[in-house]
C-alpha cells in the first residue's frame, strides 16, 4: 500500500481509499471509484498526477494525491 | 402542505401550458451546439436568480428549450450544479447529451436522471470521434439497457439532429436502479416528486431543507451502485479496439509535460497577445474608435447636441462634455471596449472549445499552490491580461471562497488589462530593456508576495486540483462565433449602464470642482512620497475610472525615465477601473470590494515609493 504521489509514470494502480467525502463522490462520477484500476499516465515534477482510465483522463493535485491510498497492480 | 421549493423566478419560469425541455450533459460534450441547432436565433440569455450563472432559453415549437451548465451529476457541489439541479427538477423532458468517447463518465449523469424519474432521450454525440478512436457502440442495446431512446449524433455536422427532434416526443422513463424503490419509501412521498426524493436520499441538504426532511446518508451507497451499473452497461455495449494514438493524444501529453508544455504555453500566449493586444487593440480599435466613433459619431453628436444646449452649461457637459453620457460613454463602449470584448471572447472560445484550458491548469498547478490557489486559477489570470472585469467574473469557477478572494485581489491589483498594457508598452519601450525588466519584475514580485501573504493570513484551506482532461479538439468556427456573440451581448448589457453612470459621476466631480480639490489633497503623496511631479495626480484620478486612462495621463508629461517607471508601476497596481470594481462588488460584496479598493491604493503607493527609493 502506498499513496498516489509515490506512483511512477506508466504504472498500473488500484485506487484503494479516497479520503474526502465530496472528492470521493466526484471521483465516482468520473469513473474512479475505490477499487478502480487506472494508469498513471503523467506525473509533473512536484505537481499534479494524471491518471487515465480508458479514454478518461483526470489531473489530481499533488496535495490530494498524497491523501489517496493506492496499490500497485503491476 | 409541501412548501414551494427551489422557486424559479420570472426569468426562468415556464408559461402555463408549455412544457420545458432541458438539455443536460457533462462539460464539453457539445450542448451549446445542440442548443443552437435546435432553436435557431431567438435565444434569451439571463442570469439564474441569486447566482451569476447564465441560462439560455428559447422557444422550441410549442415548448421551451433550456440549456443547463455542464455538470457531471445532479447535486449541490457548486453554483453550476445547483442551477442545473433546479432546472432539471422542473423539467418535463430531459435531452441528455452523452459523449460517445466518455460513456463511463457521462452515463453516470444519464442514469441519475433516469433514477430521478424524468422522461429522457439520449443523444449519443461525437460518434465520429468514437469511431476514429476505435470504439464501436451497440446503440440499440444501449437504448434497451437504459430504457430510453438513444440517437447517435455528430452535432457539428448536423448528423442525427433531425432524428433527435423526432425522438423528443418518444422520451421515456427508463430503467431505474430497482433497489431505489425500497429506499424511496423511507421518504414521505406526500407532495414530493420522485426526483426531489432521490436527491434527499442522496444527501442533498438544500432539497431536504425545503421539504422539511432530513438529508439521508445514502449518497455513497447509491453512487457506487450507479457506478457499477453504468460500468456494466458500458461493458455490454461498447468494444474498444486500441488503435494507434491520434495526433491529439500526443499533443495532449505534450501540453502538460513542463519541458514541452511551457514552450506551447508561451506560443499560445504570444498568439493571444498578437490577436488581442496588437491586431484588435491597435489595428481594429484605430478604425472603430478613432475613425468611426470619435471621428464620425463624436463630431456628429457634439454638433447636434450643441445646437440645442449651451456647450458651457451643466447639461452640455453632462451630455456631450469631456466625460459626457452621449460622447465618452458610447465612444469608449462601442469603439474601444466592444472590439476588445469580441476579440477576447473569440480567443477564449477557441481556448475553451479546444480543451486546452484544463491541461494548462494542470501544467501550472504547482506554481499556484504557493499562492493559495490551484491550477484552475490560471484561467481567470490569463483572462485578466485581456480584461480584468471579465476575468473577475470567471473567478466563480474556483473551488472555495478563499480562492475566489485571492484570485480577485491578484487580478484587481497586479494584472494590467490589454488596454493598459498597450499604453504601458508605448511609454516604457523608448526607455530600453532594463526598465522593462525592472517593471516586469516589480509587478511579478508583488503578485507573488500578495498571493503568498493572503495564503498565510486567510483562514480555511484551498481546494486541490481535481480536473477532467478532455481530449484536444479543433474548435468549430460556427460554435466559436455563436458563443462569442451571446457572451459579448451579455457583457455589453451589463457594462453599458455602468459606463453611462461613470460618465455622470465624473462629470459631476469635474463640474462641482471636486476633481481639482482631490488633486490638491493627493499631491503630497505623489510629490513627497513617489517623487513625481505634481501633475501626475491627475493621472491617478483618471486611473480610478479606467486603468489605461491613468497610464495615458502620463503621456506628454516631462518625466525622467525613473519617474516614468515609478509612475507606471504605481498606476498598474493602483485601483481597478470602475467597471471592474462594480463587478467585484457584485461578485464579492461591498465589504470585500472596499478592502480590495483601499488595499490596491496602499499597495500601489507602497511599492511605488519603495521602488523610488531603490532606483534613485
Amino acid at each position: 500500500m502506498t499513496t498516489l504521489d509515490q506512483v511512477k509514470r506508466g504504472q498500473k494502480i488500484e485506487i484503494c481509499r479516497i479520503p474526502d467525502e465530496i472528492i470521493r463522490a466526484q471521483a465516482i462520477r468520473f469513473g474512479v471509484a475505490e477499487g478502480a484500476i487506472v494508469i498513471c499516465s503523467e506525473k509533473l515534477p512536484a505537481g499534479p498526477v494524471v491518471i487515465s482510465k480508458g479514454h478518461q483522463e483526470l489531473a489530481i493535485g499533488r496535495g490530494l494525491a498524497k491523501k489517496i491510498d493506492v496499490r500497485i497492480a503491476s | 402542505m409541501p412548501r414551494h421549493c427551489h422557486d424559479l423566478s420570472e426569468t426562468i419560469e415556464i408559461p402555463a401550458g408549455k412544457r420545458s425541455l432541458v438539455l443536460v450533459g457533462n462539460p464539453n460534450v457539445g450542448k451549446s451546439v445542440f442548443f443552437n441547432e435546435l432553436t435557431g436565433r431567438y435565444v434569451d440569455v439571463s442570469n439564474f436568480p441569486g447566482t451569476t450563472v447564465e441560462i439560455h432559453k428559447a422557444a422550441y415549437g410549442e415548448d421551451i428549450l433550456m440549456d443547463t451548465p455542464g455538470v457531471y451529476g445532479v447535486s449541490s457541489f457548486n453554483d453550476e450544479e445547483r442551477v442545473a439541479r433546479d432546472i432539471i427538477l422542473h423539467a418535463d423532458t430531459v435531452i441528455n447529451i452523452v459523449d460517445a468517447l466518455h460513456m463511463e463518465r457521462d452515463l453516470f449523469l444519464t442514469q441519475q436522471i433516469i433514477d430521478m424519474g424524468i422522461p429522457t432521450v439520449v443523444a449519443l454525440n461525437m460518434m465520429d470521434e468514437a469511431e476514429e478512436s476505435g470504439i464501436t457502440i451497440d446503440v440499440e442495446k444501449l437504448s434497451k439497457l437504459l430504457g430510453v431512446p438513444v440517437i447517435p449524433t455528430v452535432a457539428v455536422t448536423k448528423k442525427g439532429i433531425a432524428e433527435l427532434k423526432g425522438a423528443i416526443t418518444k422520451a421515456s422513463l427508463g430503467n431505474a436502479d430497482p433497489r431505489l424503490e425500497e429506499e424511496l419509501k423511507k421518504i414521505s412521498m406526500d407532495g414530493i416528486s420522485r426526483a426531489d426524493a432521490l436527491l434527499v436520499l442522496e444527501g442533498d441538504e438544500e432539497v431536504a431543507r425545503c421539504h422539511d426532511l432530513v438529508p439521508q446518508p445514502l449518497r455513497e451507497e447509491i453512487y457506487l451502485r450507479r457506478r457499477l451499473r453504468v460500468n456494466d452497461i458500458v461493458e455490454q455495449v461498447a468494444t474498444d479496439v486500441n488503435v494507434n494514438k491520434k495526433w491529439n493524444k500526443k499533443l495532449g501529453q505534450w501540453t502538460v509535460r513542463p519541458l514541452t508544455g511551457i514552450p506551447i504555453l508561451f506560443a499560445a500566449l504570444y498568439a493571444m497577445y498578437w490577436f488581442i493586444g496588437v491586431f484588435i487593440a491597435q489595428t481594429v480599435v484605430e478604425i472603430t474608435e478613432e475613425v468611426i466613433m470619435d471621428g464620425l459619431y463624436g463630431g456628429f453628436i457634439t454638433s447636434f447636441i450643441f445646437r440645442f444646449v449651451n456647450e458651457e452649461s451643466f447639461l452640455g457637459e453632462l451630455l456631450a462634455g469631456e466625460f459626457g453620457m452621449l460622447t465618452m460613454a458610447p465612444i469608449y463602449l462601442l469603439g474601444l471596449l466592444l472590439p476588445l470584448v469580441i476579440g477576447f471572447y473569440l480567443a477564449l472560445s477557441v481556448m475553451e472549445d479546444s480543451g486546452y484550458l484544463p491541461r494548462l491548469a494542470t501544467l501550472v498547478d504547482r506554481m499556484l499552490t504557493g499562492l493559495g490557489l490551484n491550477g484552475r486559477a490560471v484561467i481567470p489570470i490569463i483572462l485578466g491580461f485581456g480584461c480584468v472585469t471579465m476575468a473577475t467574473i470567471t473567478t466563480r469557477l474556483l473551488g472555495s471562497k478563499r480562492e475566489r478572494f485571492i484570485a480577485t485581489v491578484l487580478l484587481g491589483v497586479t494584472i494590467p488589462c490589454s488596454a493598459q498594457i498597450g499604453v504601458i508598452v508605448g511609454l516604457i519601450a523608448p526607455l530600453g530593456f532594463k526598465y522593462f525588466i525592472i517593471y516586469f519584475l516589480t509587478i511579478f514580485i508583488t503578485f507573488v508576495a500578495i498571493g503568498t501573504l493572503l495564503n498565510r493570513v486567510l483562514s480555511g484551506e484551498s481546494t486541490h486540483l481535481l480536473i477532467d482532461l478532455p481530449p484536444l479538439r479543433l474548435p468549430r468556427i460556427k460554435n466559436v462565433f455563436a458563443k462569442t456573440y451571446t457572451k459579448s451581448l451579455a457583457f455589453m448589457r451589463e457594462a453599458a449602464p455602468l459606463f453611462v453612470l461613470a460618465a455622470v459621476v465624473i462629470t459631476l466631480l469635474q463640474v462641482s470642482g471636486a476633481l481639482s480639490w482631490l488633486q490638491d489633497v493627493i499631491s503630497p503623496l505623489t510629490v513627497g512620497w513617489l517623487r513625481l511631479p505634481r501633475e501626475t495626480t491627475t493621472a491617478f484620478i483618471m486611473g480610478i475610472m479606467r486603468r489605461d486612462f491613468g497610464a495615458a495621463g502620463m503621456y506628454g508629461m516631462a518625466l525622467t525615465p525613473a519617474q516614468t517607471l515609478i509612475g507606471l508601476v504605481t498606476i498598474t497596481l493602483f485601483v481597478p477601473c470602475i467597471a471592474t470594481i462594480m463587478i467585484i462588488v457584485k461578485e464579492r460584496g461591498w465589504k470585500e470590494g472596499s478592502y480590495i479598493w483601499v488595499g490596491s491604493i496602499v499597495t500601489a503607493f507602497l511599492v511605488g515609493g519603495i521602488l523610488a527609493r531603490i532606483i534613485s
